[in-house]
């Protein structure tokens, strides 16, 4: 399981606000194309250098192609990415504030101890 | 050498842009309580009257990255320009462009690692809502030089909050060390309890107002001892888990001083979390009281 590589994604993909879109409306080919062409992109170094080494997890791909917060949560990937990322593409269809409060909502079973996200 | 003008903290809430500047229908309840509010807050640092900015906050994963994460980081460069494109679709956030003091970087970074603190450094530094809200609500013509300080309260590993404080400590020497007749203020923002992206997010309050009363009397005054021996690195998932943001204001009290009493406290309880806002001047200081 990468923490890392969840947290990859979801930095890569807020941070462009075509792929924003991409991933609302095709999450299953934007994270089949993620994990093809960007997930061992080395950021910040040399263009066309690559890691060999990063990919997801079944459970990890599945959680991302189903949007689903709560799972992403539950794994550790960063809350703030995942809030972010999903505010992006998803507040727009609601009123002011209603999504994020029913994002919280949906994670009221969790307690403390959260999932480590240390990566 | 350069003069502390003063030392302020505060909660840098990315709403307060959009809030300040709606009007009608769009304007929130509780806008012109926080607009009078900062208004007041903005006050105390133009009495001080600051040449420079020291301005304290932390990147919000828009620059520094997992792949190559520093604890703590000085932008050195002539200029930085400010936030980002997520900044502006989620917050409205405006572009700015702020001078830097670049001959002030050289002399934290020399001095400060020096000291004992590996400060990191950026020559290119492009700044986030951690640093322009506070140059929205206390410096909105955005017209004096900054040197940015970013630390990590935000990807695990961070530093424990001793060393946050002696940051602020040694950042304070470190000014008052400077070769230069300038007024420098300290500028500082994190948060009290927070939670971001989870199930305590968006309540009616900050997610631990209990929290949040003691945070405000540590800070207002300068109950450096007392703030250390309850917070830690572990005590701090407790009241909301982005409450880590907190040990930036631990770093402002060890800029203004164990024990110095904040010359003007003041706070809004909003939905989400708190805000609060702190001024302490030198003792010297004819706006002390």
């Amino acid at each position: 399981m990468s923490k890392y590589l969840l947290d990859k994604f979801l930095f890569t993909v807020d941070r462009d606000p075509d792929l924003v879109e991409r991933y609302r409306e095709d999450p299953a080919g934007t994270v089949a194309w993620w994990e093809e062409e960007m997930a061992n992109r080395l950021l910040g170094c040399h263009s066309g250098e690559a890691s060999t080494w990063l990919a997801f997890s079944d459970d990890e791909r599945r959680a991302l192609v189903g949007h689903d917060h709560v799972t992403l949560f539950r794994m550790g990937a960063h809350p703030f990415l995942t809030l972010t990322l999903f505010i992006a593409m998803f507040e727009r269809d609601h009123g002011p504030l209603e999504y994020q409060r029913a994002y919280g909502a949906a994670l009221s079973d969790l307690s403390l101890p959260y999932p480590d996200i240390a990566t | 050498m350069a003069t502390v003008a003063a030392v302020v903290a505060s909660t840098h809430h990315p709403f307060y842009y959009r809030a300040s500047t709606s009007t009608a229908a769009d304007r929130p309840p509780f806008a012109d309580e926080w607009v009078a509010k900062i208004e007041r807050f903005r006050d105390t640092l133009a009495a001080a009257q600051p040449d420079v900015l020291v301005m304290v906050g932390s990147d919000h994963f828009h620059q520094l990255w997992l792949d190559n994460m520093p604890q703590f980081l000085v932008g050195k460069a002539p200029f930085y320009d400010g936030n980002f494109y997520n900044e502006e679709r989620e917050f409205g956030l405006p572009r700015m462009t702020l001078k830097g003091q670049e001959d002030l970087s050289t002399h934290i970074l020399r001095n400060g690692i020096d000291a004992g603190f590996d400060l990191a450094f950026s020559n290119e530094l492009r700044i986030d809502h951690s640093i322009t809200c506070p140059i929205i609500t206390l410096r909105p013509e955005a017209d004096l030089p900054i040197v940015p300080v970013y630390t990590n309260i935000f990807a695990p590993p961070m530093p424990r909050p001793e060393r946050f404080v002696e940051l602020g400590r040694t950042l304070r020497a470190l000014v008052e060390s400077w070769p230069s007749d300038l007024r420098v203020a300290i500028v500082g923002t994190g948060h009290l309890s927070l939670e971001l992206g989870g199930p305590r997010q968006f309540g009616p309050h900050g997610p631990d107002p209990e929290f949040d009363a003691k945070a405000v009397e540590w800070i207002a005054t300068g109950d450096v001892e007392g703030c250390l021996r309850e917070v830690t690195l572990d005590s701090l998932h407790t009241p909301g888990n982005a409450t880590h943001g907190f040990m930036d204001f631990m770093l402002m009290m060890g800029a203004a001083g164990d024990g110095v009493a904040a010359d003007h406290v003041d706070s809004l309880d909003l939905f989400h979390t708190m805000e609060a806002y702190f001024t302490w001047y030198p003792k010297d200081s004819e706006l002390a009281p």
